[in-house]
């Protein structure tokens, strides 16, 4: 494992499986009476998060915390970077308050990448732009696999706002890397110009797509994102690539919904389907804290040194 | 980076390699700890074994299967990784995790037998009794291990031992089982000539 997580593009094969097999041991953990190790203690972890986002700062907390780092929550509103501080200042002082580990979120794609520049410390890219997010894939792959037994080979559809997705891109490279094949289906205004360059096919037919489909990803569509009609109606795009009742039922027995969350039931995924038995919802939430324990372990549980 | 269970030190190593514990050797310590546990337990009443890995869960396997073929009882059998509790993480690599599997029981008031193939500073031991009180409070913690080779480096004993071993600790000490390397056995390896090129393998570092 390198000294820090940013993408999942440049990740090894081994060291996704070491990251997979590390958090299935963590899993375990959830399972003793007291949930925390002492494995991390006097270790320092910042969450340096630049975009509101509860879901994942908390994961990471609660990851951290079950492997006894101390956890300083360092959000962008109400600190010095509101007054108009700049990232390689903030990281200074940061790097001056000796954290060990900095997660960050930015809004900027690549913000992280200059962070890694600028500390000494390990850098986990908890999101940055429209970039990469790559804990979210990681534990997305552990989901599929624990529930399906493996990830090479499986045909997995990832349906919606391509276009804004670093959840998205960081599962396409992640997939890729792991064996399995990815289709994207997605209004033409929602992809990439260079989707053709990706290891993915693409459709515009969900209909056609879901019966070959082991895995279903709904993607949420970020209105805050966007600055201009992708499309014409929220109906319309509902109607032609929402997974509603009808849809969820054309794919095959054992095919997995999964959403990466916050969900906006009724657009892109209905609230039965959200709530049905194949939903991995609720479990990707729980297996978020086990592979990012995994990281963090990975990352700081040893001399910093590559064995 | 798993240094532990991978390739065979003795090829890597000059010097002579001497065999200390042959495969009889081994099957017939298993089935005298297996006595010596029902001896002391009474029959076996209340006992669960935690193999700590990775050889120290076949061997559990194997004295559980002793215990059942001398007096029908079956012990529950599991496993503990005390890597995260180790106390020396931050002076190497990150370790790979093993797999920790309690038995459905838990260890709540039971006798829980630690066992392991080699006792060398007891730093092993120590973060295995670590790891178990986040599982629970058995009643009674004890210690089985294949091989006592000395240099404690804690105020810790085994219970049940299968033959102690006197070495210096520039040396290494092997132990080989069927369910991991292919064949049983115990090895004394000479000294590495240079300690600071050699990648140590295994035993060494156990404890």
């Amino acid at each position: 494992m390198r000294r820090h997580l940013l993408t999942t593009e440049e990740l090894s094969r081994d060291d996704a499986l070491l990251v997979l097999d590390t958090a299935e041991r963590m899993a375990r953990v959830a399972e003793a009476s007291v949930r925390k190790l002492p494995t991390l203690r006097g270790r320092t972890v910042v969450n340096l998060f630049f975009e509101d986002s509860t879901r994942t700062r908390t994961s990471f907390e609660v990851a951290a915390k079950r492997l006894s780092a101390d956890v300083i929550n360092f959000s962008a509103r109400g600190s010095s970077v509101s007054k108009g501080e700049s990232l390689k200042d903030t990281a200074q002082t940061l790097e001056a308050m000796g954290a060990d580990a900095v997660v960050c979120r930015h809004s900027a794609s690549g913000a992280p990448h200059r962070l890694a520049s600028w500390v000494r410390g390990s850098v986990v890219n908890a999101g940055d732009g429209t970039h990469e997010h790559p804990t979210q894939a990681l534990l997305d792959a552990f989901t599929m696999r624990r529930r399906l037994g493996r990830i090479e080979g499986l045909r997995v559809t990832i349906v919606g706002d391509v276009l804004h997705s670093r959840v998205a891109r960081s599962n396409i490279w992640l997939l890729a890397t792991l064996g399995a094949s990815v289709t994207v289906v997605a209004p033409p205004t929602l992809l990439p110009l260079g989707v053709s360059a990706w290891p993915v096919e693409v459709s515009y037919d969900l209909d056609a797509v879901l019966p070959k489909s082991d895995v279903v990803m709904m993607l949420r569509v970020q209105r805050e994102r966007m600055s201009a009609a992708y499309f014409p109606t929220e109906r319309e795009y509902s109607r032609r690539y929402g997974l509603d009742v009808d849809r969820a039922a054309i794919l095959p027995e054992h095919a997995l919904v999964m959403h990466p969350g916050p969900m906006v039931r009724g657009m892109e995924i209905a609230s039965q389907v959200a709530d049905s038995a194949r939903s991995t919802v609720v479990e990707q939430v729980a297996n978020g804290v086990s592979v990012r324990m995994a990281v963090l372990y990975l990352l700081l549980g040893g001399s910093g040194e590559v064995s | 980076m798993a240094a532990n269970a991978t390739g065979d030190p003795v090829s890597r190593r000059p010097g002579v390699a001497r065999t200390v514990l042959s495969a009889d050797d081994i099957t017939r310590i298993v089935s005298r700890i297996a006595h010596q546990i029902l001896e002391k337990t009474t029959g076996g009443a209340g006992v669960v074994l935690l193999g700590i890995p990775t050889r120290g869960v076949p061997l559990a396997h194997r004295l559980a299967r002793r215990v059942h073929a001398v007096e029908g009882v079956d012990l529950p059998v599991g496993s503990l990784d005390p890597t995260m509790y180790r106390d020396d993480l931050r002076l190497r690599g990150v370790r790979p995790l093993e797999v920790t599997e309690i038995p459905d029981g838990g260890v709540d008031g039971q006798v829980v037998i630690l066992v392991d193939d080699v006792l060398f500073s007891g730093r092993t031991v120590r973060a295995a009794l670590d790891a178990l009180a986040a599982y629970g409070r058995p009643r009674a913690v004890q210690l089985a291990v294949l091989v006592d080779r000395g240099h404690r480096e804690l105020p810790i004993r085994a219970d049940y031992v299968g033959k102690n071993m006197p070495t210096s600790r520039r040396e290494s000490v092997a132990v080989r089982l069927r369910e991991v390397d292919g064949a049983d056995g115990v090895l004394i390896l000479p000294p590495a000539p240079d300690p600071a090129a050699a990648g140590e393998p295994a035993a060494r570092d156990r404890a």
